[in-house]
């Protein structure tokens, strides 16, 4: 379904990814792991089109389709979904009229008559209910004075309510206490089918906990550098960051979250 | 902003945004009774015999001159511009007719034909949005509607021309009362040679039974437009009234100043809204028009209430402060405003509260939206005198910023002079930026559509204030003019 090849990427001048390569099939799940600074999340914000982002070299083909030439809403519209590490605020904009218009936006392109006010709100108060979100979230402004854990939510209820057919989540895991962690890995769980890929970045062990990788894959240096199962998460766990490194590059134990882009 | 060489261009919101072109710019050509450019006593005479003016209109007309003579222009605003010249400017210019449109029939068809391709009402489509439209075209009223229907009920809304042939005692009790002829230099400017504008009259306890709307156009080259437009409401009388404005594109600033006072008796109230899109000039700031108007209401009675809503979308320089004296006891004064500026534009408003009566409410909203190398400032005075005991103000001024090349200000002055004054200010500044677009992107919807979600949301308050029918004009025309904004 996805096939990254030698992609390369910079930011500023500066190169972050390397010749990164990932190939994910419909119905997998892989995990990206890696120490903070590795490019992961370049490499969410690349796939979903962040133009702050120069792709330098490499391909990606998704679907058939070069994604690297589709424009950021044609990608999200086609079934791209990005849960970003650090929501945005947009003050004055109700989350209701800003998932509705989204979901509207989705349906629109794939042939589906568009919700009206009361099939939307139905739909939402059920998938609200799942994630543990209040009813209040609905007419407050998008993520405007949100905590970290209820913008996470927030992500996860648009996440239920897009129906992706390819989810990256961006260290969506970070700064959540074990409820909220739980509720993000349920929400990925539930979205989980044959026809739906998702790429969960993280960088802790303790997200696959709850949601079981077919693949576990470590970036560093823009690169990944180790592919395995599961069990190559909890050896990193182990281990710590520092081992790993093919091309010689040592790194330290794990920082605190938070720090990457 | 960063650019991507493997993204495709739509990927720069912010880049394409603000370039949208200004739709009313096309011109009409009509015959035309020009004055000569220039001003003088004598270009006033004629501008008033013209008219067929009684005399003391005459003598007031020349008082004003005579003051604006020894008057400098303002300098305090935050606005820049080359000097005018006010003797290269023709101060009356009329379409060509005989006496005058006695019924629409008799308007010349190319008129009309602009005004409908401005969409305003002003032949069956008036009925069926039950609006009644005063159009003003360069200097003279073209055409009003349901003046009959309006006479039925006491209430006479005609041009300003007309009133002082047919009401000319109302005229002389109520013009220049609240904006006197020296009040500042444009004011004075007007009351020397405005040439045309609306007139409403509202008698006592009657409730306007619809919106009355004014729409204004300058079409003429090197013209000045100077309207006067005054409105009365009497003893618990109520009126909600609605202008629009519109030019064509010039390369050159044409000057627009304009004078507007409102009077409410007890228990009366008006609602004055304004949908202004005059030509904002190009992108690289050529042409424009030059709004410097002053609209003031005076809330004469008790318990009487004047609220103005406006939406300021177009000029190249807007110089505007609509204001309410709070004169009677319990009377409750109102501004709300949207005012936008991108490309070159620069928007100097704001508005003055003057509470003098006892118990006496305002609120002010004001919601500035700076795009390109637009500069927006809000400027507002809440003055409590002594005598206003228990007067309360609430002020919110908020900015959106979209790009970073763009400016706003905002300047407020409080004085309270009574110690039981309640006055409350809040202030924010928030900005449109990439993050926020692509964030809305990534949900799958459009620059466009996430720019025009974000600034409607920003302006909710005020547009809902606004007749319902020009809420939805409003939100088109601040979704057009920001067009090409991101950048």
């Amino acid at each position: 379904m996805l096939d990254i090849n030698n992609l390369q990427a910079s930011v500023e001048g500066k190169s972050i990814l390397k010749g990164l390569d990932l190939h994910v099939k419909a119905g997998e799940v892989h995990a990206i792991m890696g120490p903070n600074g590795s490019g992961k999340s370049t490499l969410a914000q690349v796939l979903a089109g962040r133009d702050a982002f120069e792709v330098t070299g490499g391909s990606v083909t998704w679907d058939e389709h070069d994604l690297l030439a589709m424009p950021i809403e044609e990608r999200a519209r086609a079934g791209l979904f990005l849960a970003f590490q650090y929501p945005v605020e947009i003050p004055g904009v109700s989350n209701a009229y800003f998932l509705k218009a989204a979901v509207n936006a989705v349906r629109k392109h794939r042939g589906l008559p568009e919700f009206d006010a009361m099939d939307f709100l139905t739909r939402v108060k059920a998938e609200m209910k799942a994630v543990g979100m209040k009813e209040e979230f609905l007419y407050r402004a998008v993520n405007e004075g949100f905590s970290g854990g209820e913008k996470k939510r927030n992500e996860v209820l648009q996440m239920a309510l897009l129906e992706p057919r390819l989810a990256i989540l961006d260290e969506t895991d970070s700064g959540l206490d074990i409820d909220a962690l739980k509720v993000v890995a349920d929400g990925v769980n539930r979205l989980r089918s044959p026809e739906r890929a998702l790429i969960v970045i993280t960088h802790y062990q303790r997200l696959l906990d709850y949601i079981v990788p077919d693949q576990v894959h470590v970036l560093s240096h823009g690169r990944i550098v180790r592919s395995g199962g599961r069990e190559l998460a909890l050896e990193l766990e182990e281990k710590g960051y520092g081992w790993i490194g093919d091309s010689g590059e040592v790194h330290s134990a794990p920082e605190p979250a938070g720090g990457a882009q | 902003m960063k650019t991507a060489t493997a993204t495709a261009p739509a990927n720069r919101p912010i880049t394409n945004f603000l370039d949208q072109e200004y739709s009313a710019g096309f011109e009409t050509l009509l015959e035309a009774d020009t004055l000569p450019k220039g001003l003088s006593e004598d270009v006033i005479r004629v501008i008033s015999a013209k008219k067929k003016e009684p005399e003391f209109l005459l003598e007031w007309r020349l008082e004003a001159y005579r003051h604006w003579l020894t008057m400098t222009p303002p300098k305090w605003a935050a606005v820049s511009f080359p000097e005018i010249d006010f003797q290269d400017i023709v101060y009356y210019s009329a379409p060509k007719k005989k006496d005058g449109p006695k019924s629409l029939d008799e308007v010349d068809p190319e008129l009309l034909k602009t005004f409908d391709k401005l969409g305003v009402p002003l032949h069956e489509r008036a009925r069926l949005a039950g609006v009644a439209v005063d159009a003003v075209f360069d200097s003279v009223s073209v055409a009003t509607t349901f003046q009959k229907e309006l006479g039925e009920h006491g209430i006479i809304f005609c041009s300003f021309s007309e009133a002082v042939q047919k009401h000319p005692e109302l005229v002389r009790k109520y013009l220049g009362t609240v904006v006197p002829q020296g009040d500042n230099f444009y004011a004075a400017l007007n009351s020397a040679v405005f040439s045309d504008g609306s007139f409403v009259f509202v008698p006592k306890g009657v409730k306007c039974p619809m919106e009355l709307s004014t729409y204004f156009r300058i079409n003429a080259r090197d013209t000045g437009q100077f309207e006067r437009t005054l409105i009365i409401a009497e003893e618990g009388a109520s009126v909600s009234y609605l202008e629009g404005c519109t030019a064509p594109m010039r390369d050159e600033n044409q000057l627009h100043a304009a004078v507007v006072e409102l009077i409410a008796l007890d228990d009366a109230k008006i609602k004055y809204s304004t949908v202004q899109n005059w030509y904002p000039g190009d992108k690289d700031g050529k042409g424009g028009i030059y709004n410097f108007v002053t609209k003031r209401g005076d809330c004469r009675g008790a318990r009487s209430h004047i609220s103005w809503t406006q939406v300021e979308t177009g000029s190249a320089i807007t110089w505007k402060y609509p204001s309410v004296i709070l004169r009677g006891d319990d009377s409750v004064g109102d501004f709300h405003s949207v005012a936008l500026s991108n490309h070159r534009q620069q928007a100097d408003t704001g508005t003055k509260m003057i509470h003098m009566g006892r118990n006496t409410r305002s609120t002010i909203l004001s919601k500035g939206i700076s795009a390109g190398h637009g500069s927006n400032t809000f400027r507002g005075l809440v003055r409590v005198s002594p005598k206003a005991e228990g007067a309360r103000n609430y002020t919110q001024c908020d900015s959106l910023l979209i790009g970073d090349q763009c400016a706003a200000h905002t300047f407020p002055t409080i004085e309270a002079r009574n110690p039981t004054a309640h006055v409350e200010h809040e202030a924010t500044t928030s900005r449109i930026g990439e993050d926020q677009l692509f964030y809305a992107m990534q949900r799958g919807l459009t620059a466009e559509d996430a720019v025009s979600m974000i600034v409607n949301g920003f302006c909710r308050e005020v547009f809902k204030e606004l007749p319902m029918e020009f809420a939805v004009e409003a939100q088109k025309l601040l979704g057009v003019s920001l067009e090409g904004s991101i950048g």
